[in-house]
């Protein structure tokens, strides 16, 4: 029997930038890639959804904070709630954050400027359908563009993270000013995940690094073994 | 009614942006110390009675003018 193609949603915001990369990564990676528009209240028929960068609504107010209130956050939101595997990038990750689904904050960096270079990062969990693919320990180079990344939490906040192993990678050198270098997180439960970096522009060496692959392509596994755990 | 909403990164949050304000200032010969920068966000309500006003802005405040996390507010009513 040929192996399900799992079906990827890519929410599209006003604002959004790196939907079409998403989608086009996620494709190359053998997923069904599908474009999901901010005003659908209903997701189609998902097996993962990503939020992807960019500056929906323009970055107003606070990064990620209207679009926490477009109706496909909320259809995202309910997804996540059951169980859906949810990976949010850069703006998305905001988003995630603004939304609930993930604790803590992204800042303004710490020098100011807008910071565009690859970075490497530390696995800390390759136990997770984000990073199935990766190694503890593992030092991986992602692209970074952002010019609020700094993530951050009261320190109470990020203890209960750290004890629960909800840190999944760190910067491997300084890069915005995130509390304990962190890249990316994810929730409690291991569904949700959110991260700075890009993979979705690190997935051919032609493009300086195909790291990202790794984080893409586990999550399409992920999503696969779950099209075959229902079928 | 009107109303004012101030944001402020909380105490204790590293604003680098009131950093970088606070240097140009000093570059111009002020003597200052301590500067952050908020937000401010005027608002024009449909309400008649303020302490209603005000509830009604708070309210607005923790469901999206400010994030607890990073951000105190400090709402004020005009006539």
């Amino acid at each position: 029997m040929a192996s399900p193609q799992p079906r990827i949603g890519v929410v599209t915001y006003p604002g959004s930038q790196d939907d079409r990369d998403a989608l086009w990564a996620l494709a190359a990676l053998d997923g069904e890639a599908v474009p999901v528009w901010h005003e659908e209240h209903e997701l189609p028929d998902l097996d993962a959804v990503v939020l992807p960068g960019g500056f929906s609504y323009g970055d107003y107010l606070r990064c990620g904070a209207i679009a926490r209130f477009s109706p496909a956050t909320a259809a995202v939101k309910e997804f996540a709630d059951a169980g859906g595997l949810v990976l949010g990038i850069c703006n998305g990750f905001q988003i995630l954050c603004e939304a609930g689904l993930l604790p803590g904050v992204l800042l303004r960096n710490e020098s100011l400027r807008f910071v565009c270079r690859d970075v490497p990062l530390v696995v800390e969990r390759a136990d997770l359908p984000f990073t199935s693919r990766c190694s503890v320990g593992q030092r991986i180079v992602i692209p970074v563009k952002h010019g609020d990344g700094r993530w951050f939490a009261p320190p109470e906040l990020v203890r209960e993270l750290e004890a629960n192993r909800q840190v999944v990678l760190r910067y491997g050198e300084p890069c915005n000013g995130s509390v304990d270098d962190i890249a990316g997180i994810c929730n409690e439960r291991g569904n949700v995940m959110g991260l700075m970096p890009h993979p979705e522009h690190a997935v051919d060496p032609l493009l300086g690094s195909a790291d990202g692959a790794l984080i893409l392509a586990s999550l399409i596994e992920a999503a696969r073994e779950r099209v075959l755990a229902f079928s | 009614m009107k109303a004012t909403v101030l944001v402020r990164p909380k105490q204790g949050i590293l604003d680098p942006q009131g950093e970088a304000v606070e240097t140009a200032l000093e570059h111009l010969g002020f003597a200052v110390s301590g500067a952050r920068v908020g937000k401010v966000v005027d608002l024009e309500l449909d309400a008649d009675d303020p302490e209603q006003a005000r509830a009604q802005v708070e309210k607005m405040c923790e469901q999206l003018l400010a994030n607890p996390l990073m951000e105190s507010f400090e709402v004020e009513i005009h006539g």
